[in-house]
């Protein structure tokens, strides 16, 4: 079945979820993985959205990270104080499930400012939740686009924390969670080196070159001595994949122009 | 106790040039209606609080009423940039924004703080980031019991909460329910509280541990059915996220921009019912 690059971005990302895993999750893209791996392999997961809800189950994707759905289909929806308080920084949650603008090689991430943070060229969203994710999950995924505007030499300004300058960094600055395990974009999956903490392309999508992913990684990029080649998405994981997308662009619409 | 007021005469009163004003909602419950009544009464050099500013900062920061904001995530969720933040922080346009941001955590402890009448909340957090080279704000403590370095950031004490709710009763006990967000936590630090809702009713009948806030911890209580259009009220209206997506195309030109305003917010002369007048999305072009 014939499959786009982001459509095994995705559906790569959700294969990481482990069924029975608490997952906080990030809106856009993690979301749509989470919610793939829900509805396919792993029908416990327990998804934990920022504005409150705990085991929100959606039929569609929520745009928004606090769309009513969340709320009616969770176990429970507390208040953001206590999410990030008791639930996160307490230590309760397993995957933290973040996207980016910009990622270095230690998998540091930017979402901040792109240029000057004073005279910033494009002012991004700022920081949301996701320093203390990246700080205090489990461990973090990161799913994204791989060219040379996000893979970079350097970030314009560090957001959230990965493995720092990579090393036993975390571990120095006193941050709990496990940090990034895995960042999977378009072109394949990077996971950082076991000691060095530097990503390292473990696997790449079928078709994908291995100078397109060098091309598009804007730091000397290492490869593992076992890169191995993803599997492609399933029918199943294809169709519910589509399906879901379909029942999302229904319910949300399209801006009449 | 709460006074049952119009949002007009609320604002008029309760809202002053140079406050600190929380106007708060996660999604849920936006107060869009009162953030149209200060922009139409003209406020200015309000300093903006606020977790996620949306669409309704967008419109504030836009129309010049704010010179200072406070946040941790900007950005139309879903669908991408806030166009007016953006231009202000980017082009000092309609006027220089001054920028103080946090962590969606870090704002739940400053607001935390204020409630409890401590001064600064702490928490494990932005070791590592770049949030306290351009925030002076965010500060280190050591734990005394465990030697710990933990985060430090001053508590919000606004002068002015805005929130929005689904009910009050006539005496001004308010009840939200759903996505409460930190609408209670702002609302307990703040100095005074604005709250419209979706009705007034006779008897608000809360379930035990509701969110309710109590008459006498707000000031003003203003009916404003359809109140956080398009933001949504849980059991009244969904998220209208036509409308956010529409958002991103009028909110890309000041012009477009300055005219949307006019005809559907300065025009008025006090709440439009947004829902009701939009919610037939043909009608907005």
């Amino acid at each position: 079945m014939h499959y786009s690059a982001d459509e095994i971005m995705t559906v790569s990302a959700a294969r990481m979820l482990r069924n029975g895993a608490v997952c906080f999750v990030g809106i856009g893209l993690p979301s749509k993985a989470a919610n793939l791996a829900r509805l396919t392999h792993a029908p416990e997961l327990v998804l934990i959205y920022e504005s409150g809800p705990i085991g929100a189950k959606p039929s569609v994707l929520p745009l928004s990270i606090g769309d009513g759905e969340l709320c009616t289909t969770a176990d429970t929806t507390v208040s953001t104080a206590e999410i990030f308080t008791f639930w996160l920084q307490g230590g309760k949650i397993d995957v933290g499930f973040l996207g980016a603008a910009q990622i270095d090689r230690f998998a540091n991430i930017n979402t901040t400012v792109i240029g000057d943070y004073d005279r910033p060229t494009v002012r991004l969203p700022g920081a949301g939740g996701a320093p203390e994710i990246a700080g205090s999950a489990g461990e973090v995924f990161i799913v994204l686009r791989q060219t040379q505007k996000t893979f970079v030499e350097r970030l314009d300004f560090v957001t959230s924390v990965g493995h720092g300058e990579g090393g036993d960094y975390r571990k120095r600055i006193g941050l709990l969670g496990g940090g990034p395990a895995a960042v999977i974009t378009d072109l394949g999956i990077l996971r950082p080196h076991p000691t060095s903490k530097e990503l390292t392309l473990t696997n790449i999508h079928p078709g994908v070159a291995i100078d397109q992913v060098r091309a598009m990684t804007g730091w000397s990029l290492s490869f593992s001595s076992s890169l191995e080649i993803t599997p492609a998405p399933t029918t199943e994981e294809l169709a519910v994949l589509r399906d879901l997308e379909q029942r999302t662009a229904t319910a949300h619409g399209a801006a009449p122009v | 106790m709460a006074r049952i007021l119009p949002l007009a005469d609320a604002v008029s009163e309760l809202v002053q040039d140079g406050d600190q004003v929380a106007c708060e909602g996660f999604t849920h419950l936006i107060p869009f209606a009162a953030g149209h009544e200060i922009i139409r009464q003209e406020r200015k050099n309000l300093t903006l609080v606020r977790m996620t500013p949306d669409l309704i900062y967008d419109q504030m920061i836009g129309m010049g009423v704010a010179n200072k904001l406070l946040f941790s995530w900007g950005g139309n969720p879903g669908v991408g940039s806030l166009h007016r933040l953006r231009d202000a922080i980017e082009r000092q346009w309609p006027t220089n924004l001054a920028v103080e941001e946090l962590s969606h955590a870090g704002m739940v402890q400053a607001y935390m703080a204020g409630a409890a009448g401590l001064p600064f909340g702490t928490m494990r957090g932005f070791t590592g980031t770049d949030l306290p080279k351009v925030n002076a704000r965010i500060k280190s403590i050591t734990c005394p019991f465990t030697g710990e370095n933990l985060a430090a950031i001053p508590a919000i004490r606004p002068d002015v909460a805005v929130i929005h709710a689904q009910k009050a009763d006539r005496t001004g006990n308010v009840l939200i329910w759903g996505i409460i967000g930190v609408q209670k936590e702002a609302a307990l630090a703040s100095k005074r509280v604005i709250v419209t809702v979706e009705e007034i009713v006779d008897r608000l009948e809360p379930p035990p541990n509701a969110c309710v806030l109590p008459s006498w911890v707000v000031s003003a209580v203003c009916l404003a059915p359809g109140g956080a259009y398009p933001s949504y009220a849980q059991g009244y209206y969904d998220r209208d996220n036509r409308f956010y997506q529409l958002w991103d195309k009028i909110s890309r030109s000041r012009e477009q921009f300055l005219h949307w305003m006019k005809v559907n917010v300065l025009a008025a002369s006090g709440p439009v019912n947004f829902r009701e007048k939009f919610s037939n999305m043909e009608r907005v072009a």
